[in-house]
Parts: C-alpha cells; structure tokens; sequence
C-alpha cells in the first residue's frame, strides 16, 4: 500500500463471506405451504362447490351480458366521474368564491351519501316530477307575470324513462364518482410545481391552456394511481345497482342463477372469480396509462431518444 | 414604480429605463426586491403605483379616459408574448423533450404550424448548443443544459425583451459559463436584456448599466466598470465588497 512501492498492487480478493441464513422464511413458507394444502383440499373435497355446475353456469348468455354490462357501466360511470371531478376541482382552486364554494357544497354533498342511498334516490326521481324540462329559469312565472299564456322549454324528458334502470345507475354513481375524483385531481394540481404555470404564463399561454397542456399533464401522474383505485371500487360498487334495480349487472345475473336452482355457494364463488377477473382486467389497463404519463419522470429511453442512440451505434461501428 | 405584499412595500419607487438593444444588469443583496422587479415587468406581478410601460404600452392596464382599466387575461397574454423570462430553477416542462419544450408555446400561443415550429425549434437549439440533446427529458439533462433550453424556449417566441432572473445561481460552477456564453451571443445578437445576476464579470463585460438595488430601491446605477471600480455610495461599496 506504501506510495513509494515500485510493484503495482496485487488486485483486492474477491469476498466469498457466508451469507446470512433466513430461518423465518423457511417457517412461514412451511406454514404457509400447510394452511394452502389445507385450504385446496376443502375446495376439492367439500361437495357444497358443485365445480361443475359453477362452471357449466358461469358463462351463461345473461352472465356474459351481465359482466359487459358491469364493465359498461364502471367504464362510463369512471370517464363522467373524471371529466366532472376535472371541472369541480378548478372550480374548487378558482379565485371566484362562489364558483369555489358551489364545488365545495358538491363534494360536501356526494361524499357524504352512501352510493346505495343515492342510487335508490335516483331511481325514485321520478316520483319527485314526472316530466322534467329545461329552458328559461322561472318561464312560466314570469310569463304569467306580463299575462301571456305560453312557456319557454328548450327540451324535456320524462321522469319514469329517465331514471330507471342503467341510465339511473349511471346518473347516481357518476355524480357520487365526481366528488371523490374532484378531491383527487385537486390534490394532482396542487402538487404541481406553481413555477410551471408562471413559466407558461410567461409565454404567454392563457389560463386555460397553461390548465390543459402543463398543469393537467403533470397531474395526472399523482392522479393516476388513487383513479385506479376508483375505478376498482367503481367495478366492486356496480353491485349496489340492486338498489335501482339494474337487473341486467353482473351479480345480479350469477344471484339470480343461484336462488332459482338453489346452488348459492357455487354462483357466489363464481361471483368472487369474475370480480377477481374482471379488476385485474381494469389493473393492467392502470398499468398502461400510468407509463404513459410518467415520461420525463423516470429514467426510461424514449422512442425517438432509442431510435438515436441506435443510429449513433450504427454510426460508429461502421 | 412600486409594488407591495400587503402592508409590506418591497419595491419603494424604482425609476429605470432600457433602451433598445441595451443590456441591464440588476445586482444587490437577496430579498432586494429584484425578482419582485423583473415579475413587474411581465405582469406575473401587478404594479400598485406608478407605470411601466414596455415598447410604449403600460403592462397590465389600459389608460382610457384618465382612469386605468385592468386588462383581460387574453391582452396581458399577448402582452407577455413579446417579453421573454429565464427563471433561476428553469422551470421546464418536465413531460416534454427539449424540443417539444421549445415549440409548445410558438405552437399553442402563436398557431405556428407544427413543421415549421418544429425546424426552427431545432435551429434554436443548435444555436444554444444542444442540437444532440433535441429528444431528451429535463431530466436527462445537466442544470446547464437545461438553462440553455429555457433560454431558447423563451426565443422561440421572438420576443423584443428577454428577462433573466438569477439564470446561473442554480448551477454547479463549472456549468456557470456554458449559460453566460449563450446570453453573450444574444447580447452580441442585439437582444434587450434585464438580467439580475451575481455574476460581476459578465456584469461588466456584456452589462451596458449596472444597477444596484438595495431594500426595495435604486440605490446606485451606471456604467457597471464605473459602479464596480469606483461606488459612489456605501452601501454599493458594502455590497461589492461581499460578492467580489
Ligand atoms: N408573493 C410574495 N408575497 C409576499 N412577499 C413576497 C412575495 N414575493 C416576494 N416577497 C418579499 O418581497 C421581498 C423581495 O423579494 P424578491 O423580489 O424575491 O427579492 P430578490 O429577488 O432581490 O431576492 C422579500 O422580502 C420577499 O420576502
Ligand atoms: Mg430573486
């Protein structure tokens, strides 16, 4: 090691120590491999699953039509709840006290009733009125007020139509989707850096653009994850359209199976095996858009970047 | 002009001019008010008294009738249009390339067609000397070269005034040069400058004034060799003594 030694130094020897020994894992993958081997065996031997049948019944037409229904409605009730959690939350973060305050008594509202509570609401909207029509605000009123016989509507619909079935599932969870998701999406444009607005602004981008093409972006990469995790509770809450009723959902096709031949367990297990199917179906999707919107983040080569570096290699070895 | 944070004043009556063609270099003591000043001049600030005009226009209001009516948010954007801003920590767009950095706003702002912006985005990063970095993120880029982008970001606009707030202080030293060099091209290129900078040689050499502000206020301003050599006032001299 002495500076002044004139033979160059023998390289340091390579380290072959005894790795540290993990007997607790041994144990639990012993515990483990006995309380599986247990629980295989009550699924095999206990005559109450009925395998067959399950399987035989679990892929009927109606429970196909069942679980494309489902996902309809999750897929449709999220992409709502999104676009109205996006327009809540910049109404939450605006500098109007009244556009802010009319979002916060939204998401007051929709979060503190239970989806299963506002769905059967929605449903029985059309007790409240039978028709409803849009138009001039107070029409009839003031019409009546100058003496003139006549209304102004722009369009109507009728109530028992409306809010029956799918459309009154989808109204109550999308409505209920929107108030958590404007929490989300707030708290995915509060993480972005306030330097970035101030850097579009100084080019001279509008507000609304600065939102869409710098802010929003961004966001989503802290929006992305807990969205998952709607979706994935949107997917599990479709089971609450009983509430509706929804009669052409999921569980309720693989219930009314069961009852009507009097074979719970297997439709129930059956009901657990698409859930399982159909949220890890929604998990890869997940996967997909969170890559997407983490470019500039993390260490990945980009297409164009992969496509240089490759035409450089090219380059140099010729 | 001045400009308060509620009841605090942090910029007491400040009175500049640049002319065409002119670089000013903005130096003095952290919490100054220089930030504060050059936010003004692009109205990411408002001005409370006073005016300040940029190419002959007041930033930020309208005078009509001898009364100042604030301007809309889509007139203080194209306002801004001419006014280019370097910030201290880049603020690139860190989901975008360096090229996509640069053609955003020519794009977005300006309705350039996407070609076009695309080959003078390029042509403007050759420029500042990242030709080979056009495809890499923010943050596969050193702090200097992510300076260099934000520079020709702000050019991409074609504004007739660019900004600098502290451009190197961010940057490891050996990275200090490669940025200044770019601002000396523009600055040779007949670019309007406002640069705050603790950079005192480039102050001198490429500065055509050198102002120093002190506790929201103009303390002392001139031909930066003759403010540097020679300070007429103390606290200039206090100042100088610390950064040289
Ligand atoms: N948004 C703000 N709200 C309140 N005070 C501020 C704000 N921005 C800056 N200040 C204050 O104004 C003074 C000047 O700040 P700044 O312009 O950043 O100084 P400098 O850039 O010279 O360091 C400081 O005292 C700072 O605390
Ligand atoms: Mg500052």
């Amino acid at each position: 090691m002495s500076p002044d030694s004139s033979t160059t130094p023998a390289p340091p020897e390579q380290i072959r120590a005894v790795p540290v020994r993990h007997p607790g894992r041994w144990i639990a993958a012993a515990v483990i491999a006995v309380l599986a081997a247990m629980f295989v065996h009550m699924l095999v031997t206990n005559p109450v699953f009925q395998w067959d049948f399950m399987v035989d019944n679990m892929f009927s037409d109606a429970v196909l039509r069942g679980a494309r229904t489902t996902l309809i409605m999750t897929v449709l009730a999220m992409v709502i709840g999104v676009l109205l959690g996006i327009l809540l939350a910049v109404m939450r973060l605006s500098a109007n006290p009244i556009v802010s305050g009319a979002a916060w008594v939204y998401i007051w509202f929709f979060r503190a009733i239970p989806r299963i509570v506002l769905l059967f609401f929605v449903a029985n909207l059309g007790a409240l009125y039978a028709r409803y029509e849009f138009g001039f605000p107070f029409d009839q009123q003031l019409m009546d007020l100058f003496g003139f016989e006549a209304d102004w509507r722009l369009f109507g619909f009728d109530g028992n139509e409306i809010f029956v079935g799918f459309t009154a599932g989808l109204i109550g969870l999308a409505l209920s989707e929107g108030a958590y998701m404007a929490e989300i999406v707030r708290a995915g444009i509060q993480s972005v850096d306030p330097g970035q607005a101030e850097a579009a602004h100084a080019l001279g981008m509008s507000r609304g653009k600065t939102m869409r093409r710098i802010v929003l972006p961004q966001a989503m990469r802290v929006i992305i994850p807990p969205t998952g995790n709607e979706t994935i509770a949107m997917l599990k809450d479709t089971a609450l359209l009983i509430a509706v009723p929804v009669t052409t959902e999921l569980n309720f096709q693989l219930r009314a199976i069961g009852s009507r031949t009097f074979q719970v367990i297997p439709m129930a297990v059956a009901s657990i095996l698409w859930y399982l199917a159909l949220a890890s179906l929604l998990m890869v999707g997940q996967y997909f858009l969170e890559r997407r919107f983490s470019r500039g983040f993390g260490n990945r080569e980009t297409r164009q970047q992969r496509a240089a570096r490759r035409a450089r290699d090219v380059g140099s070895t010729h | 002009m001045r400009k308060s944070f509620g009841h605090v004043e942090v910029l007491k009556g400040i009175d500049l001019t640049v002319a065409p063609r002119e670089v000013m270099c903005i130096v003095g003591p952290s919490g100054s008010g220089k930030s504060t000043f050059l936010r003004c001049i692009n109205h990411l600030e408002r001005v409370d008294a006073g005016r300040l005009s940029v190419n002959g226009h007041l930033v930020g209001y309208r005078e009509k009738g001898g009364r100042l009516h604030e301007l809309r948010d889509s007139e203080v954007a194209a306002q801004r249009r001419e006014i280019g801003m370097v910030f201290q920590r880049f603020n690139l767009f860190p989901h975008m390339t360096a090229l996509e950095n640069v053609v955003e706003a020519p794009i977005q702002v300006k309705g350039v067609g996407k070609a076009e912006a695309r080959e003078r985005g390029a042509a403007l990063l050759e420029r500042v000397g990242l030709a080979d970095r056009m495809h890499n993120y923010p943050n596969q880029l050193s702090g200097g070269q992510q300076q260099r982008v934000a520079i020709a970001r702000a050019l991409a606009m074609e504004p007739m005034l660019m900004l600098f707030d502290e451009p190197t202080s961010a940057l490891d030293p050996e990275l200090v040069g490669e940025v200044l060099d770019v601002m000396r091209g523009l600055a040779a290129d007949g670019m309007t400058m406002v640069v705050v900078t603790h950079e005192m040689g480039f102050a001198r050499e490429v500065g055509d004034t050198l102002v120093f502000m002190d506790d929201g206020a103009v303390v002392e301003a001139g031909d930066p060799r003759q403010v540097l050599t020679d300070p007429q006032h103390e606290r200039t001299r206090a100042f100088l003594s610390k950064v040289l």
